[in-house]
């Protein structure tokens, strides 16, 4: 069942679900990246709790102009409708009033769910309202998605991504460096309501195959797996779009092989476990390479501290480097130094010595700037500027040259 | 650990007085991420002193005081004040931080902020009475700023807002200073005014230590400075360490050689 | 209406909904100070999660087992978006993001997975509460607050969020100055020697506290927004950190009796038959209070003078 899922032959209406949510999966994660790298991720959890009550009214008004409730075009129209007000909430109480953005989003969000929820009920009295099966919106469902859907959702989210890919490059100039970006001409206010009609897009599009709840996660899990993989913007909304792209076929598909998977939740947990990856393996910002060189770090301030104190026989307050510097044989466990440690105290205090003098001539600044007390100053000096440094400095004992 | 002779790098020696000294600081380094913004840094400061630390920005002057009171988490080095572990001795030091560090929008006023400076001797749910309202007041009254004593901190200027954090030092009743950029942004005449208190603090015996950038002033406020550029470049006496050699260590090629010699011939 | 109506059918979801709206506000406070609202927002996600595992290892609906597993999962999802902020060098916001949804979409999937069709538990119910079917039965009138026996059949919920709401009380009371200076400047704190790590932690401990016994009673909507909005209401209204939480315990309870009142009564006066969510109507109110302020508050704008 799953490979055939895989490779979509499970039917029409399933392999219009799983490219429509391939595609809205790759829009989110690229519009999501904008959001990411400004630093305003939940924004879009203020957007999507507030597509609900949109919902709501548009079933009410179609429902009163004599129409069907649940026609699904109506439903995301006025959810659109309600998630841009709700946006436009957010930022006039940001701007407008002491609130800081993460209490205006939780207002926002808060409010306009429990409106949403007080329309809902009132749906439910409805005579036409009794099975409208609006709640499905609220976590998504595909079960029983008409063709006419399917097809809406494929395109929707292909014309999502469309315009995200067009407009990427003042989304990504803004975000990188909004005053750049605002020196250089660049409208920031216009471009940042593009990014936030993008991921209104998005959302409305995603109600009904991940749900309002959950259509955040796929805004905010890829950028955030892709992040760790790259410091380069430009590559960080790429794989972002791929992971995102991937956690929504896959996990449509996974969902469609099996009764009782419900897509929603299939696809934020497949994109989440491809974040759980990437924060342990990704092989510079991961953990597991942090940690690691957090180690080496520390190991290393610790012996070069060591050893500046032996030179100068100082005490030294600190049992670890004691410990590092017996074990590299370099003192004896009473910190007393052994031969080949002074050798190597005098020479890491012969390099302080030079750094001093380097930091001292003038033409010398930038050079000097990248002391740190760890950095060796034979990488940063040609050996006739070593020579240099070393006629100005008296030449201790016990050196080897 | 057994009392022993430090000698100094440039060969000279001095007497070992961890166990006087209000701040004794050995073998310092803190790093932000990968890179030591402050390595090995040994730092003693002397009772009753006035003790400019300065520096080239980003030379790992308010990342040092930090370190040394807890804030931030050194990779290593050891701490004494007044010759005991800093936990035993905290009732003693006043810290006044860098004024951009907090949320001036915060719902209290001028009497309360100071007020905080209290509450080690409140406790937990002691009441604020008038004997400790009149204390804050009087600290007010020493930086100029009684009359503003309900008003709410937001609408402070920046040099108002330095001296309310001063006066909260000054309600802890402390006996070391360590005050991080008391003059950034600030105006002249709270400039003048923080200084003057700071001076009869000294005359009262208390060491006052502070992160400073203007090196114009220094010899004029501080009686000791500190060098600091990553690592210690030199620590005495404005004479001592305040020269035209010590200042190139430290600042290399951005100050100019006529200014150098300006600044220490002035001082 | 008489005694004999409102007691038994009305006056137990009023106080309750007035207890859970004012244990939620109290500690949102220092949330919405310290920039941490949306701690709030992902408790009340995470509580979802929580039920459903305590569910299925009890296989019962019972309210103690619930209770823990909700705020385990509280507890985890704190830890969690501590672990990857930290570990993984990302903004809270972002980390928050990534934990509170992916823990949902377990949530959601157990449930799915498991049969709860026997038992009463959904995702409507722990987002919408029921607050409207905690009603009490052994109730006449006025009188029966005076009768022992009547008082016995009270909801559960009822002394539960009470209980919850003075021990929220209790704990902003005994630490209000260290909430309040570690809140304000907490470099100066942490030199004075106050824990802060360890206080902020009890702070969103005592939130998550909050959060599992007020859903229990009235779903995840109102804890979010009462997390936020009465606090965020009571800070433009007044620059005092004292006066503020007062204010924000009024508006809460404010919040409560009215949405109720209008969630029950409103469709009948406007002419409709069926009451309709009182736990979004709750929210709703709050968001209008909150509405009012930020247009009228006398401090609603920030800055200097």
């Amino acid at each position: 069942m799953i490979w055939q899922a895989l490779t979509l032959q499970l039917g029409y209406n399933a392999t219009l679900v799983t490219i429509g949510a391939m595609l809205i999966g790759i829009a989110a994660g690229v519009t999501g990246t904008f959001l990411f790298l400004r630093k305003r991720a939940l924004v879009s959890d203020a957007i999507s709790h507030a597509t609900l009550p949109g919902v709501g009214l548009a079933f009410i008004v179609m429902v009163a102009l004599g129409g069907d409730g649940r026609n699904l075009a109506g439903l995301l129209i006025g959810s659109a409708l309600t998630a841009a007000a709700g946006l436009a909430c957010v930022q006039w109480l940001t701007l407008r009033t002491r609130l800081a953005e993460d209490s205006a989003i939780g207002a926002v969000l808060s409010v306009f769910f429990g409106f949403g929820v007080v329309l809902l009920t009132v749906i439910q009295t409805m005579e036409s309202g009794r099975q409208a099966g609006l709640d499905g919106l609220l976590l998504g469902s595909t079960a029983g998605m008409l063709l006419s859907d399917a097809i809406l959702i494929a395109v929707g989210g292909a014309v999502t991504l469309a315009l995200t890919l067009l407009w990427r490059r003042p989304m990504i100039l803004v975000a990188f460096d909004p005053d750049f970006a605002a020196a250089s001409g660049l409208n920031i206010r216009l471009v940042d309501f593009a990014t936030m009609a993008l991921v209104m897009a998005v959302t409305v599009i995603g109600l009904k195959i991940v749900g309002l709840i959950l259509i955040v996660a796929l805004l905010i899990i890829p950028p955030v797996t892709a992040r760790f993989w790259t410091d380069d913007t430009a590559h960080v909304w790429q794989l972002s779009g791929v992971v995102g792209g991937l956690s929504g076929f896959v996990g449509a598909a996974i969902s469609a092989s099996a009764p009782d998977l419900p897509t929603g939740p299939i696809i934020v947990l497949t994109s989440f476990a491809l974040f759980t990856l990437s924060l342990f393996l990704a092989p510079n910002r991961g953990v597991m390479a942090a940690i690691l060189r957090h180690v080496q770090f520390q190991r290393r301030v610790h012996l070069r501290q060591g050893l500046l104190a032996l030179a100068q026989s100082q005490p030294i307050f600190e049992r670890y480097t004691v410990k590092l510097l017996e074990r590299e044989g370099l003192a004896r466990a009473d910190g007393v130094a052994t031969d080949s440690g002074r050798a190597r105290a005098a020479k890491a205090l012969r390099d302080e010595k030079r750094w001093e003098v380097l930091r001292a001539l003038p033409d010398q600044e930038a050079t000097a700037a990248l002391y740190d007390g760890l950095r060796e100053i034979e990488t940063v000096v040609t050996r006739d500027q070593l020579a240099e440094i070393d006629a100005l400095i008296p030449q201790p004992a016990g050196v080897p040259s | 650990m057994a009392p022993v002779t430090l000698v100094a790098e440039n060969g000279q020696t001095e007497p070992e007085n961890l166990d006087h000294s209000p701040l004794a600081i050995r073998g310092m380094t803190v790093s932000y991420g990968q890179k030591p913004v402050v390595f090995s840094v040994d730092a003693t400061i002397q009772e009753g002193s006035m003790t400019a630390i300065i520096g080239p920005n980003g030379a790992g002057k308010s990342t040092l005081l930090k370190a040394a009171l807890g804030i931030l988490r050194p990779l290593s080095g050891h701490v004494s004040v007044f010759g005991r572990p800093l936990a035993t001795q905290r009732h003693r030091i006043a810290y006044v931080p860098q004024r951009a560090s907090v949320d001036w929008d915060f719902p209290t006023t001028v009497l309360d902020v100071v007020l905080m400076g209290l509450s080690r001797e409140l406790g937990l749910v002691g009441w604020i009475k008038g004997h400790h309202k009149s204390r804050a007041i009087e600290c007010l009254t020493r930086v100029g700023m009684e009359d503003f004593a309900d008003r709410q901190i937001g609408q402070l200027s920046g040099g108002q807002q330095q001296r309310v954090f001063l006066a909260r030092a000054l309600a802890q009743g402390a006996d070391l200073y360590l005050l991080d950029e008391p003059f950034a942004g600030v105006d002249a005449a709270t400039e003048k005014a923080i200084i003057a208190v700071l001076k009869t603090l000294k005359e009262q015996g208390k060491t006052v230590v502070a992160v400073h950038h203007d090196l114009a002033t220094v010899a004029d406020y501080f009686d000791r400075v500190f060098l600091l550029n990553t690592r210690k470049i030199a620590e005495g006496t404005v004479a001592e360490a305040f020269t035209a050699k010590t200042l190139n260590a430290a600042y290399g090629g951005r100050l100019a050689t006529a200014q150098i010699d300006q600044l220490t011939l002035t001082g | 209406m008489s005694g004999a109506e409102f007691v038994p059918l009305s006056l137990p979801p009023i106080l309750i909904g007035v207890f859970a709206a004012i244990a939620c506000a109290l500690p949102g406070n220092f949330l919405v100070l310290r920039r941490q609202a949306l701690i709030g927002d992902a408790i009340s996600h995470v509580v979802l999660p929580g039920i459903v595992v305590a569910f299925l290892i009890t296989g019962t609906v019972s309210t103690w087992p619930m209770m823990i597993g909700a705020a385990l999962a509280a507890f985890v999802a704190v830890i969690l978006i501590e672990a990857i902020r930290r570990l993984g060098r990302i903004e809270p916001g972002a980390a928050m993001g990534v934990v509170f949804t992916a823990m949902f979409a377990g949530g959601v999937l157990l449930l799915e997975r498991s049969d709860t069709s026997s038992v009463h538990l959904d995702v409507e119910h722990a987002l919408m509460g029921n607050l409207e079917s905690l009603i009490w039965l052994d109730a006449f009138g006025w009188s029966s607050l005076f009768d022992l026996e009547a008082l016995a059949g009270l909801p559960d919920e009822l002394p539960r969020i009470f209980v919850t709401m003075l021990g929220v009380i209790a704990f902003i009371w005994l630490f209000w100055r260290p909430l309040k200076i570690s809140t304000f400047d907490e470099g100066f704190a942490q030199v004075m020697g106050m824990p802060t790590n360890a206080l902020g932690l009890a702070l969103v401990a005592v939130s998550a506290l909050a959060a599992v016994a007020a859903f229990d009673a009235v779903g995840s909507i109102i804890v979010i927004a009462m997390f936020i909005c009465p606090p965020a209401a009571a800070r433009l209204v007044t620059d005092r950190l004292g006066r503020q939480v007062g204010w924000s315990a009024l508006f809460a309870a404010l919040s409560a009796v009215l949405g109720y009142v209008l969630a029950g009564y409103g469709p009948i006066w406007l002419g409709g038959q069926d009451s309709v969510s009182a736990a979004g109507m709750i929210a709703t109110v709050s968001g209008l209070i909150l509405a009012i302020a930020a247009l009228f508050g006398p401090c609603r704008r920030g800055g200097r003078a």
